[in-house]
């Protein structure tokens, strides 16, 4: 198929769900409106929305916050999954004994931590982000883990007859090897960054655009709500995008960058 | 004697403790020495221990009695002077070609500026010259082979050692990697110690031809001079009738060992 076709398909595809919606919320059926518009609202209004949010700026601010929380969740995350993951990775004894402990903490529900990081860290951005952390942490965690154990023993047997001391190993073979396999989880990750902050705004907060979604669901605005959760859509695929235009540039040397999605 | 011995095993054994606590002897007081500039090749039936002998020599492995010596000195360690290409594809895949080969300089504290020109006349001088920007999943495997010679040769070991390097290879690509080999090695004749299963390939290649058992508990059963004149080519080589002479009587004794081996490997299996 080609390009133009599959977009024109997939164009289709959002006008028909859109049509659909604009006409049983609005046009009665046999006498009755399928898609009554205090649970549905309608596209229009939805979309209308939308265009107040924008216009009115509005919606700078809390994309910016939701934005800064899922970032900084990001990075904290990672970075403490990458240091971790290396760590136990290296002390098997250490990862022996940690071990039951990380599976309990990974095996937790992280949306009931929400209520303690709020009541530790305000309302303020900083639950949220810890929120985030704890969801980024353990997929870059298990990832560099594995990275640096399942590195070839090949690989790493001709590094050490090139001559590399223990740093340089660390270096060119296990720091490589556990980026790129942080890297093809790079999607997850940042994905969970973004879901951390929004559940995090959404249980209590003053900004964000879960504040938004749950500020118009408290007064039954559901075409505030519908038009909250459009924006978050296309904030997590304009994210998406940048993730995998980062992905493109760092994992040149990978087969396909199709293959290493974790 | 007068040229000095690269590599001495002197009644190297070799163990391993198995996961049920028993020890599997895969080599038994193996005796082997490669006088410095020699070729030797070993060659042995599968699983026979050739390649833990070579392991042994590269320092990757102690022996569990018996001593190593490298240019007359016990080995301690990993054998600094000696490179090693692996069976398996040994490149660092998120290097380019001519990063892998940079990296056996860049280790002994060579500044990359002059570490990349070098590198980049080794790629040259394997045929690689135009893919030095390739990483290793965009070249053939006689590509890559390549690059894991440059890469070790750039660091100019006083021994080479080869773990059936161009096994994975396709006939002609082998024959032609040969030749490669032959020439880059007549150019300063280091010391070669090349683990193959393939008995033409070593008679074509080495000076000295040995030989072993079938394994467990395997041994040096047979060593033979090749005095087929050099330079060679593998491709001619083949041909010659001194050629055919010495194949035929290594044959008659490897024969009996790949028929033990194999009788034993199609055992063990039934055993499991």
């Amino acid at each position: 198929m080609s390009r133009p076709t599959l977009f024109a398909l997939q164009v289709l595809v959002a006008v028909v769900c859109i049509v659909l919606w604009q006409v049983l919320s609005t046009v009665p059926v046999f006498g009755k409106i399928l898609l009554p518009p205090f649970f549905f609202s309608n596209p229009f209004d939805v979309f209308s929305q939308i265009v107040k949010w924008f216009s009115s700026g509005v919606i700078w601010k809390h994309l910016g916050i939701t934005l800064a929380e899922s970032i900084l969740a990001f990075v904290i995350g990672s970075l403490g999954g990458v240091l971790v993951g290396f760590w136990f990775a290296r002390q098997p004894i250490v990862a022996a004994v940690f071990d039951p402990y990380v599976k309990m903490v990974n095996a937790l529900p992280r949306v009931v931590l929400a209520p303690i990081f709020a009541l530790w860290l305000g309302l303020g951005i900083w639950s949220k982000v810890a929120l985030g952390v704890t969801l980024v942490f353990f997929i870059v965690f298990f990832n560099v883990y594995q990275g640096v154990k399942e590195v070839s023993r090949t690989v790493l047997d001709n590094g050490r007859m090139l001559g590399m001391s223990e740093r340089q190993l660390m270096r060119h073979v296990y720091w490589p090897s556990a980026l790129s396999w942080m890297f093809s989880s790079l999607h997850t990750s940042v994905g969970f960054a973004v879901v951390g902050a929004v559940v995090g705004e959404y249980l209590g907060s003053a900004a964000g655009l879960g504040y938004l979604i749950q500020q118009a669901e408290g007064v039954f605005d559901v075409a505030g709500v519908f038009a909250g959760m459009f924006v978050l859509s296309a904030f997590v695929i304009l994210i998406d995008y940048g993730v995998t235009l980062v992905e493109r540039r760092l994992l040149v040397w990978r087969p396909t960058a199709s293959d290493g999605r974790g | 004697m007068s040229t000095p011995t690269a590599v001495a095993l002197e009644d190297a054994k070799v163990a391993f403790r198995l996961g049920d606590g028993r020890v599997y002897t895969a080599v038994e007081k193996a005796h082997l020495t490669v006088a410095q500039g020699e070729f030797v090749a070993i060659v042995g039936p599968t699983g026979c221990g050739k390649s833990t002998l070579l392991n042994v020599a590269a320092g990757l492995l102690k022996p569990a009695a018996g001593s190593v010596r490298i240019f007359d000195r016990p080995l301690a360690g990993l054998n600094r002077d000696a490179g090693y290409l692996f069976q398996a594809d040994a490149l660092f895949p998120w290097k380019t070609a001519l990063d892998n080969v940079a990296i056996g300089l860049e280790i002994k504290g060579t500044p990359r500026a002059e570490a990349l020109p070098r590198a980049r006349k080794w790629l040259t001088s394997v045929g690689l010259g135009a893919f030095a920007g390739r990483y290793p999943h965009m070249l053939s495997g006689g590509q890559r082979k390549r690059v894991a010679l440059a890469q070790v040769l750039i660091r100019d070991p006083k021994i080479l050692l080869m773990d059936e390097p161009f096994g994975p290879l396709d006939a002609q690509t082998r024959q032609v990697m040969g030749n490669l080999l032959l020439d880059l090695w007549n150019a300063d004749r280091k010391a070669v110690l090349f683990v193959t299963h393939d008995l033409e390939e070593a008679i074509a290649l080495a000076d000295r031809v040995v030989i072993m058992s079938a394994g467990p508990s395997s041994r040096i059963i047979g060593d033979w001079q090749v005095s087929l004149p050099r330079p060679r080519d593998i491709f001619e080589v083949r041909l010659d009738k001194e050629f055919h002479a010495l194949h035929r009587e290594i044959w008659s004794v490897l024969k009996d060992e790949v028929m033990k081996g194999y009788a034993q490997s199609t055992q063990a299996a039934e055993a499991v």
